[in-house]
């Protein structure tokens, strides 16, 4: 399993891009939204939250579809379909390698663009807990959409619409969190639903992703 | 004689061509009286007025678009379970339906909700769930149309209905909390959770309730009659491309 | 013949006409598609008893 992460994780950097390609484009949220909505500090405090948490979901999604495509296209996920480890195990790694590569770096730039965003002082503690327990989750979620478009051709749109409305508790929680962290409320709650969603989902999708991998490998 | 027995094509093409006049006359039928009772011959509400006449359509839509999904879950924990292609269809050709209620659900909701938020939409909790559902019904149905191989897709979609299921229901909560938010609104009109108790109003939402209902399951019937005799129809094209 | 429905006509007239719209699309789209399938396999099981 740790040859398989550093094999995805050597892939993806070989390939280019990288992490720097989901940074990128959370900045460019992070830029474009005040270009959009005016430079007030106030009103940029208020929905510092939301937008950094929708640009960091956001920028989970661009990647999702790598996760299978290439080796689907050259053979080699036939062949993990087929090895001794287990598919559902090789799932859990590639899930794990495209959190490493997205939702690490995102949780880990955000205070910057909370800057940016005039999030409030108090936020910034809850901002990178929400991030780091609600990324592996939209990894695992995203994971699992690119199990079922994997076949498809441009299934790039489609994985984007199966897997948003999937994503909906994970931001709405964890937006929660940095909410009331931010306003000095306890945060107690959505932290605790946040999290019990991110482990729930490792626990369990995998096998409907290994499951719709099958699917897609007849 | 189980249920399993009309899991065959041909026993189900059978049996629903002998049930679908009645349940089409039924339908008919309660819908007509539940319609015209409901639009012509209810009083006004004390505190909304004629506008509680939308809730004879409001309520029994988003009931069904609800039920509507639960019905495909079924199915589709059918068709993976015991592979009755019937099941797999049933679902296909329940998930538009089931849209069409949502949309029905969101309309008369921001319309009843008007008058009373004062403005077009409200990001009320209930609606908000419901948008949520519809973008479910869309993934869903978009999955079908993209996949080329059936059995692959009802493999898929079967698949997605049940994690989609699992996710519907952690949005609904999710949505109630963020709804109330930092806020406690409670001006915001709860529409359909109050339960009128006057008999003036129970009775034709009763058959409102029940004319939705027996649309869905004509509709149900009608749109998976046809998709097994498309599926009969592939199967058919591809012999002829073999031979 | 037309009840009284005060300031609310806007509202629940359409809610009712958006309603009723609806139905009719979906059970149009139905029976369009009933019809156009039940033509097709007809058209193949014929080509095909002709074998």
């Amino acid at each position: 399993m740790i040859a398989l992460l550093i094999r995805d994780l050597r892939l993806t950097f070989r390939a280019g891009g990288g992490f720097g390609l989901g940074l990128a484009f959370f900045l460019l949220v992070a830029v474009l939204v005040p270009l959009g909505v005016g430079p007030e500090g106030e009103t940029l405090g208020k929905i510092a939250a939301g937008i950094l948490w929708v640009g960091a979901l956001l920028a989970c999604l661009l990647s999702l579809d790598r996760i299978f495509a290439l080796d689907f296209e050259d053979g080699s996920l036939d062949l993990l379909a087929t090895a001794p480890l287990p598919l559902e195990g090789a799932v859990a790694v590639k899930a794990l390698a495209h959190w490493l590569v997205t939702g690490l770096p995102l949780t880990l730039a955000a205070p910057l663009l909370g800057v940016l965003l005039h999030l409030p002082a108090g936020g910034y503690f809850w901002l990178i807990l929400s991030l780091a327990l609600g990324t592996p989750a939209l990894s695992v979620i995203g994971t699992f959409g690119a199990a079922l478009t994997v076949g498809l051709k441009r299934g790039g749109l489609l994985l984007s619409l199966l897997v948003l409305p999937l994503y909906v508790p994970t931001l709405i929680f964890g937006a929660e969190v940095v909410k009331r962290g931010s306003a000095g409320m306890d945060a107690g709650a959505p932290l605790a639903l946040l999290a019990a969603i991110t482990a729930g989902a490792a626990a369990l999708l995998p096998f409907a992703s290994a499951a719709a991998i099958r699917v897609n490998l007849r | 004689m189980t249920i399993w027995e009309y899991a065959n094509p041909k026993k189900f093409m059978q049996t629903s061509a002998r049930i679908l006049p009645w349940i089409i006359g039924a339908t008919v039928l309660s819908l007509g009286v539940g319609v015209i009772w409901a639009f012509f011959f209810t009083p006004d509400d004390f505190r909304q007025g004629a506008s509680v006449k939308i809730m004879f359509l409001h309520v029994p839509a988003a009931m069904m678009a609800v039920n509507a999904w639960g019905m495909m879950l079924v199915t589709s924990l059918i068709w993976i379970i015991r592979r009755h292609h019937v099941s797999a269809l049933a679902a296909k050709a329940a998930a538009p339906i089931g849209l069409t209620f949502t949309l029905i659900a969101l309309i008369t909701g921001a319309l009843w909700g008007q008058p009373i938020w004062g403005t077009a939409w409200e990001w009320d909790p209930r609606l908000t769930s419901f948008l949520i559902l519809g973008l479910f019904y869309l993934g869903y149905i978009a999955l079908w149309e993209a996949v080329d191989d059936p059995d692959t897709a009802a493999d898929l979609t079967g698949v997605l209905c049940i994690v989609g299921s699992v996710f519907a229901v952690l949005s609904r909560y999710a949505v109630k909390f963020w709804g109330q938010g930092l806020h406690q609104d409670s001006t915001i009109m709860k529409v359909g959770e109050k339960d009128p108790i006057s008999p003036a109003f129970y009775v034709p939402l009763l058959i409102c309730i029940a004319g939705f209902v027996l649309l869905f399951i004509t509709l149900v019937l009608l749109r998976t009659r046809t998709e097994i005799r498309m599926r009969r129809t592939q199967a058919l094209m591809a012999r002829e491309r073999v031979a | 013949m037309m009840p009284d429905l005060g300031k609310y006509a806007f509202e629940v007239g359409w809610s009712y006409v958006v309603t009723f719209a609806l139905f009719a699309i979906l059970i149009g789209l139905t029976l369009w598609r009933q019809a156009r399938v039940k033509r097709l396999l007809a058209e193949v099981e014929a080509r095909q008893g002709e074998v």
